[in-house]
């Protein structure tokens, strides 16, 4: 087969494609013949790493997916689970690190738009946003600038969607000077009996395109994507596709109009890969074929060919099956909200992905084939030689501060410490009238009008202990999401995971990439929270250095009586602050080492996922019950860390004098800043006590009373006397210290 | 026929964008930089080929819609 | 309380005021579309909803104020119907004239979101009724554009004819420079035209009406409607 006006297909235009000779070869064999350029087009993109997951699908089958929750788990748009009272959560989590990277405002900006879209093609609106960033020292003179673009291209798109920006984490490290990570999650809300899908059934249904029309943005950014870094990537600038979120506001409500009606049959979101990806999947998962009649895409540039409409990325498009006959009902409500919507083509049995241009055939490909035969690598895998290194950690080298109030106030002012107001500041979290508990917390918490319910909602991954030990450090990320939204008094139900991680093809990084899904599903398993969907992200690395493994994970969970939500911050005087769970703080992997001494070294804190699961179901009792009136776990920066946050936390801070317990020959430092696993801090009012002292009782929970709040100081009895104005200079000035690096460089 | 239309902020209102622009120039090392005043330049395409009709037209245009005359100025050309 | 809530392509905060009127109020409440041309027979109020209708591509509320459904709006307005404007809504009244002045960027062109400190000024308007002149209120602000400019003539008149309705504050009660998030000139945070019938105002009253959400500073606002 061969098309005018079309290249030739030579070795070097294989090789330009990123296909290897046995992918070519592979190429080959399904089609009989050589490809057209529109379809050596089409299977590089399919069989980038982006789409395939050629390197990780091999892995990938170890998570736990199924519970009686779960109504769709990976596979789809987005992961659905039933939240009871007839409703579900659809969510997911999206890496955007290279476009962020390359232009971060409108990289993060088209991050959040795309996950968005694929939330609201389930059929869900979406209830919230949250993300989690990661970028290089903030000394480095990079780093400023990408955190204020990026943060202002996630605000510009959440907020002008109208959706809250209700959480996230934001983490500093030199391992992402040239790898910056930018994860989008969106949660959306759906009745749990009208989930959509990405389906192409019903030979002669309409295959209709609706929203932006194409341009030539983003070609070969799936592509891009599967690639690392080296000297020039900053040059690839005209791929980079530019974000238009009033488009995607009107496409939201005219889709969730549309299925109001009952004519949708299959959505997909043109994402990566666009109405390639789009056309290949839906067809795919109904073993049906997709015929497109490409000139009538609607187009924003002249002269486009097939091949560029194939592989166009630009943003704010959706593909939709419908019912035969009831094209022109969806049309009319596209019209309402000034959107283009066209009939492109038609759902055919005969399971061919066929393309024409003005009745020419362009490419013609067995959709399920390009899934189905696409490359699978199980590459090989080293134990990382560092891991040795790293392990030794001499505590007797670490001097201990002579004053310790003035360490507490470095680190509250450290970067990977102090508040992120100044970020969350920038990002709608209200908009929905739902936001109870807002970013700057452990996990947020959202209610359902419709129910009285409420989600609690999370993102997290401590990639410090994950490089520090793979397989602990991914099963420590899932327990702490779970705790952050245990303290809430949610349930944690299900996650998504976002694994962002250098290339594959090093032996080292793929080995912590699986450990690090074995700690992951392990922790999953053991606190019973499926995955219910998910994304890689390899080549973060440049030159050969990679980022630290982060495997950034998204949870969700519920609560029945929102009323019922419990905050961090010590909101009254008087209240009793106690120590439920273990207590073993410990120097190796913490914050305190890489912010004050500047070790990265050590093993992360041991975790028991049995104690870990008594002492949350524990804190979820209490908070219940009513009981509490603050719950935060201990975690990156020790428990002095964790109580200042609590003092800090309300609007009008609040003091607190604690003793801490710990044998008198320990260290101060690693007392106050040491990391632990599976402690969580509460507050109650007096009267409760006994009740809470017999609920941990019960619960086989260690309880250790700690004290009292109230005054204007952090009191931790013979280590810590501070008053609590000078901490939240230090806290609130932190990362405004960060950003200002950016005019010392530029001056 | 093109017109070329400038829409700036008008004398003695805030305008914090060409504030940051001008303290950037400064920390760049262009000193020499003075007040900086940020603005919009919108081009349209116009069809017919009486360009006094054509510049009332856009003149109309700036004053319902391309600009708010309490902020902003507004100028055009037509090529 | 009959209520008609525009919904401009791009509103945003629609369906958060018409939670409030009808399930916090108990209002009957109803969406209109801007490609309509008439407002529900017996509107009594008519609200303009936050959000970034088309886009705030040009500026604020610059072309929603052309919407079909605005020369009902300025009927309603011009019969002495009340109409209120709030954050993008806000915008669209003053770009359509209903009322004075104009927002513009931030003073420190970011987007803010964050409860501020607010002041009554005049406590006898259509929305201000059910608070006290000179008491002290929180309220969410977000937006990008919500630094008010006008005139000095127009502010002298505005001041004149008591029609700031809220003034920035800080911690102490007083229209400081440092209680002031946006830069809007003697620190206003919403205006009343010269008939007393339409109003607009930046920060969201919706978001703070309900126990649940931490404050219920906002709900006054809803309630004056109805005093």
């Amino acid at each position: 087969m061969s098309v005018r006006n079309e290249p030739a297909i030579t070795p070097e235009l294989v090789k330009e494609h990123g296909l290897t000779p046995d992918e070519y070869q592979r190429v080959l064999a399904i089609l009989g013949r050589t490809p057209t350029y529109t379809e050596l087009g089409v299977f590089s993109v399919m069989w980038s790493e982006h789409c395939s997951y050629k390197s990780s699908r091999a892995f990938l089958g170890r998570f736990p997916t199924r519970g009686p929750r779960v109504l769709q788990g990976p596979g789809e748009n987005a992961g659905v689970v039933d939240i009871g009272h007839g409703w579900a959560l659809a969510f997911k989590m999206e890496s955007h690190n290279h476009p962020s990277y390359i232009e971060p405002y409108q990289g993060a900006a088209t991050g959040v738009g795309g996950i968005m879209r694929d939330v609201f093609t389930m059929g869900a609106r979406p209830i919230a946003n949250l993300n989690l960033l990661r970028f290089g020292r903030p000394e480095h003179p990079k780093t400023p600038y990408l955190l204020d673009r990026v943060v202002a291209g996630i605000a510009g798109y959440g907020n002008c969607m109208g959706v809250p920006t209700v959480g996230g984490e934001l983490f500093f490290d030199g391992s992402y000077d040239s790898n910056c990570l930018v994860n989008a999650m969106t949660v959306g809300l759906l009745r749990a009996d009208r989930i959509f899908r990405g389906n192409a059934s019903g030979p002669g249904n309409a295959v209709l395109y609706v929203g932006s029309k194409t341009g030539r943005d983003g070609i070969h950014g799936a592509t891009m994507a599967s690639e690392a870094f080296g000297e020039g990537s900053e040059e690839k600038r005209p791929t980079v596709q530019v974000g238009d979120p009033f488009t995607e506001k009107l496409l939201l409500e005219a889709c969730l109009e549309l299925m109001e009606k009952d004519i949708i049959i299959g959505i997909q979101d043109m994402g990566a890969a666009g109405l390639t990806s789009s056309s290949c999947e839906m067809a795919g998962r109904a073993g049906t074929g997709v015929e497109l009649n490409l000139e009538r895409v609607p187009m924003r540039e002249t002269g486009m060919t097939p091949y560029e409409l194939m592989l166009s990325e630009s943003q704010e498009r959706m593909l939709m099956v419908v019912k035969q006959g009831g094209e022109e009902e969806a049309r009319a409500v596209f019209q309402k909200w000034d959107l283009d919507a066209e009939v492109v083509g038609r759902v055919t049995s005969d399971g061919m992905l066929r393309a024409r241009w003005h009745g020419e055939v362009v490419a013609e490909i067995p959709a399920r084939e390009i899934s189905d035969q696409a490359p699978e690598y199980e590459r090989p895998r080293s134990r990382p030689r560092y891991l040795d290194e790293t392990a030794k950690l001499d505590e007797s080298s670490i001097p201990v501060p002579s004053d310790l109030n003035a360490t507490l106030v470095r680190l509250l002012g450290s970067p990977n410490l102090c508040s992120r107001r100044w970020v969350w500041r920038q990002y709608d979290h209200q908009v929905m009238v739902g936001t109870v508990e807002g970013p700057g917390g452990g996990a947020a918490v959202v209610r359902l009008p419709q129910t009285g319910t409420g989600v609690a909602l999370t993102a997290g991954c401590n990639s410090r202990y994950v490089f520090l030990d793979p397989r602990l450090g991914g099963c420590i990320a899932v327990a702490e999401c779970a705790r952050n939204i245990s303290c809430t008094g949610a349930t944690p139900i299900a996650l998504t995971d976002c694994l962002n991680f250098g290339s594959p093809e090093n032996p080292e990084v793929l080995w912590t990439f699986v450990e690090a899904i074995e700690g992951v599903s392990e922790a999953s398993e053991k606190l019973d929270i499926p995955v219910v969907s998910g994304n890689v992200s390899f080549y973060n690395e440049t030159s050969g250095s990679a980022v630290f493994p982060t495997p950034a994970i998204g949870m969700v969970g519920v609560m029945e009586d929102v009323t019922r939500a419990i905050g961090i911050g010590f909101s009254q005087a008087g209240m009793r602050v106690a120590l439920i769970g273990q207590f073993r703080p410990q120097a190796g992997g913490s914050e305190y080492l890489a912010a004050i001494h500047g070790k990265t070294a050590g093993t992360p804190p041991a975790l028991d996922l049995a104690a870990e699961a008594r002492v949350q179901s524990l804190v979820r009792k209490l908070a219940g019950d009513g009981l509490l009136k603050a719950a935060q776990d201990v975690s990156d920066g020790g428990v002095a860390v964790a109580l200042a946050e609590m003092c800090l936390r309300p609007g009008q801070p609040m003091g607190v004098t604690v003793r801490l317990p710990g044998p008198a020959a320990s260290r101060p430092d690693v007392l106050l800043f040491g990391e632990t696993q599976s402690s969580i801090l509460i507050a109650f009012a007096p009267e409760m006590e006994a009740a809470v002292r017999a609920a941990a009782s019960s619960a086989d929970v260690l309880f250790v009373p700690l004290g009292m709040t109230g005054g204007a100081k952090l009191v931790i009895e013979g280590l810590i006397d501070a008053p609590l104005d000078h901490l939240r200079d230090a806290h609130e000035n932190g990362l405004k210290k960060v950003l200002e690096h950016s005019r010392a460089g530029a001056a | 026929m093109k017109a070329k239309v400038y829409v700036t902020l008008k004398n003695g209102v805030l305008d914090p964008q060409g504030k940051a622009v001008e303290h950037a120039l400064h920390s760049l090392g262009f000193s020499e930089a003075g007040e900086v005043r940020l603005g919009k330049f919108i081009e349209v395409q116009l069809s017919g080929t009486d360009r006094a009709a054509a510049a009332e037209r856009v003149r109309q245009m700036c004053e319902q819609l391309l600009a708010n005359t309490i902020i902003e100025n507004y100028r055009y050309e037509i090529e | 309380m009959k209520t008609a809530v525009v919904v401009f392509p791009g509103s945003n905060c629609d369906r958060d005021i018409y939670h409030v009127c009808r399930h916090v109020m108990r209002w009957s409440t109803e969406f209109v579309w801007h490609k309509e041309t008439t407002l529900p027979a017996g509107t009594d109020l008519v609200i303009l909803p936050g959000g970034f209708s088309y886009g705030d591509y040009l500026r604020s509320g610059a072309i929603a104020r052309f919407s079909a459904i605005m020369s009902a709006v300025k009927s309603h307005a011009d019969r002495g119907g009340a109409v209120i404007g709030v954050c993008n809504g806000f915008q669209i009244l003053t770009e359509s004239g209903l009322l004075p002045g104009a927002l513009c960027r931030n003073r420190d062109l970011k987007f803010i979101c964050a409860p501020v400190g607010l002041r009554v000024e005049n406590a006898g308007s259509i929305v201000t009724r059910a608070y006290r002149a000179g008491e002290r209120i929180r309220m969410p602000i977000a937006h990008a554009d919500g630094c008010y400019q006008a005139g000095e003539e127009t502010l002298k008149r505005l001041e004149g004819e008591g029609r700031v309705l809220f003034r920035y504050v800080d911690e102490a009660g007083e229209p400081s420079e440092r209680g002031n998030p946006n830069g809007s000139l003697h620190n206003i945070a919403g205006v009343l035209n010269d008939r007393g019938n339409v109003a607009g105002l930046m920060p969201h009253p919706e978001r703070c009406a309900e126990t649940i959400l931490g404050s219920t500073d906002g709900r006054r606002f809803f309630e004056s409607l109805v005093k």
